[in-house]
């Protein structure tokens, strides 16, 4: 799921020419805005059939807090 | 499970009015940057929206409209049995707007006149409410009347919806005939979203005081609002709208049996291009079948499916096209139908 997150993630915010690592903290991101918000929403479900509400998405943090989150929930 | 069947009704003409004072995003610049302005507007893609001038209303756009409709068909009002009116924007909370255009229209008073108030799903829920008062024998012709004056709803000093909302009325005439066959619809509620977009102050539960006009800085941004000025959870607004709506489209496709590649068109309510554009692609729809009006007049609420089919389909539903109409929002409320268009007369705009 890592790699498929970290691409996903890319592609969604089109970072292009660098790298992302776990351990980012993704709002920092100079390509993240409201935009990418709705681009990493349709991303989770296109490619991973899932979904975070905002509640719970407030308190992720970085890209390895995504991840979690969202291993958490394909394994329930 | 809200699924329903008509035969045998259809929508025979509409009409749309706008305000023709435009607000242009670009230049939207009163409480935003230049910058700000061409960042949120190249981002959200709606670059005009039309806002009512102070003193006109929602039944002002409509009644506008429907004045247009009767004129180009030339119908005759004294045929009118039903009229509904749409909207969350009425002239007073007493009495129904319905009831004051059932007057200022020259209806007979022998005139079932109701209002009924969802929000984007409104236009689809009221079609439901028409189609199946109409299916009896009592009614010749019913007239729809939806209009929003959304403009008024939002503060202009909040970026997360500022430059999205517009102002619009819509009239549409529905009669009987063999033609239109059958029509089916899926309608839904979940109010435990209620907090999803709402407009907390000025009800009765939370009545008009000092407290609720008073502007306050909201969040970290800097946005500014009062608790009566609406709000609307954009994220998850979107996450609702990926959890229910492929999966409210697929039920009406068992029920009705029609698969949904074989339909003309796909309209869905236009909140956001970025979000029916994700809808297409998720349910394989193709591009030139979903019509688009939001880059001209924004999100206009339930007025939204109506306006889309008469800015961009005028003309288009004279021969037999079959479509599906899709509204989502406040609520949450959300309701999908497939009906049939056939002879469908479509005015230009109106403008006033």
């Amino acid at each position: 799921m890592k790699e498929k997150l970290l691409s996903s993630l890319k592609e969604a915010l089109q970072i292009e020419n660098r790298e992302i690592a776990l351990e980012d903290i993704f709002r920092d991101y100079e390509e993240w805005d409201s935009l990418g918000r709705l681009s990493l929403i349709a991303a989770l479900d296109e490619e991973f059939d899932l979904q975070i509400e905002d509640k719970q998405f407030e308190q992720i943090i970085t890209v390895g807090d995504l991840l979690k989150a969202m291993e958490a929930k394909a394994s329930k | 499970m809200a699924l329903l069947k008509f035969s045998n009704v259809g929508i025979t003409g509409m009409a749309a009015c706008v305000p023709a004072n435009t607000i242009v995003n670009y230049s939207y610049t009163d409480n935003f940057s230049a910058e700000d302005a061409k960042e949120i507007t190249d981002k959200t893609g709606i670059l005009e929206r039309r806002f009512a001038l102070p003193g006109v209303t929602s039944s002002d756009l409509c009644f506008a409209a429907a004045e247009k409709m009767i004129a180009d068909l030339n119908i005759d009002k004294t045929e009118i049995d039903l009229l509904v009116f749409v909207s969350q924007t009425p002239d007073y909370r007493m009495p129904a707007t319905s009831i004051l255009l059932q007057n200022r229209l020259g209806l007979s008073m022998r005139t079932m006149s109701f209002d009924l108030t969802l929000g984007c799903s409104a236009f689809v829920y009221a079609l439901s409410v028409v189609y199946a008062l109409m299916e009896r024998s009592g009614f010749r012709k019913a007239l729809l009347l939806d209009g929003e004056t959304r403009s008024r709803v939002y503060s202009a000093k909040d970026r997360k919806t500022a430059f999205l909302f517009g102002d619009g009325g819509v009239a549409a005439i529905i009669e009987r005939g063999e033609r239109f066959g059958e029509s089916f619809f899926s309608l839904n509620a979940d109010g435990s979203r209620e907090d999803l977009i709402k407009v907390k102050g000025g009800g009765y539960r939370y009545p008009s005081s000092v407290e609720t006009v008073t502007e306050k800085v909201i969040d970290e941004h800097g946005n500014v609002r009062s608790d009566e000025h609406g709000y609307m959870e954009g994220a998850d607004v979107f996450n609702f709208v990926l959890r229910e709506i492929p999966p409210d489209i697929k039920r009406l496709e068992a029920f009705s049996g029609i698969s949904l590649p074989s339909l003309d068109y796909y309209l869905f309510h236009q909140a956001n291009d970025y979000m029916n554009g994700y809808l297409a692609k998720k349910l394989k729809l193709p591009v030139e079948k979903v019509p688009s009006c939001i880059a001209r007049f924004g999100n206009t609420s339930s007025v939204s499916i109506p306006l889309t089919i008469v800015s961009q389909l005028q003309g288009k539903l004279t021969d037999k096209k079959n479509a599906m109409l899709c509204g989502f929002g406040v609520g949450m409320s959300w309701a999908t139908a497939f009906i049939n268009f056939e002879q469908c007369f479509i005015s230009d705009i109106v403008e006033i």
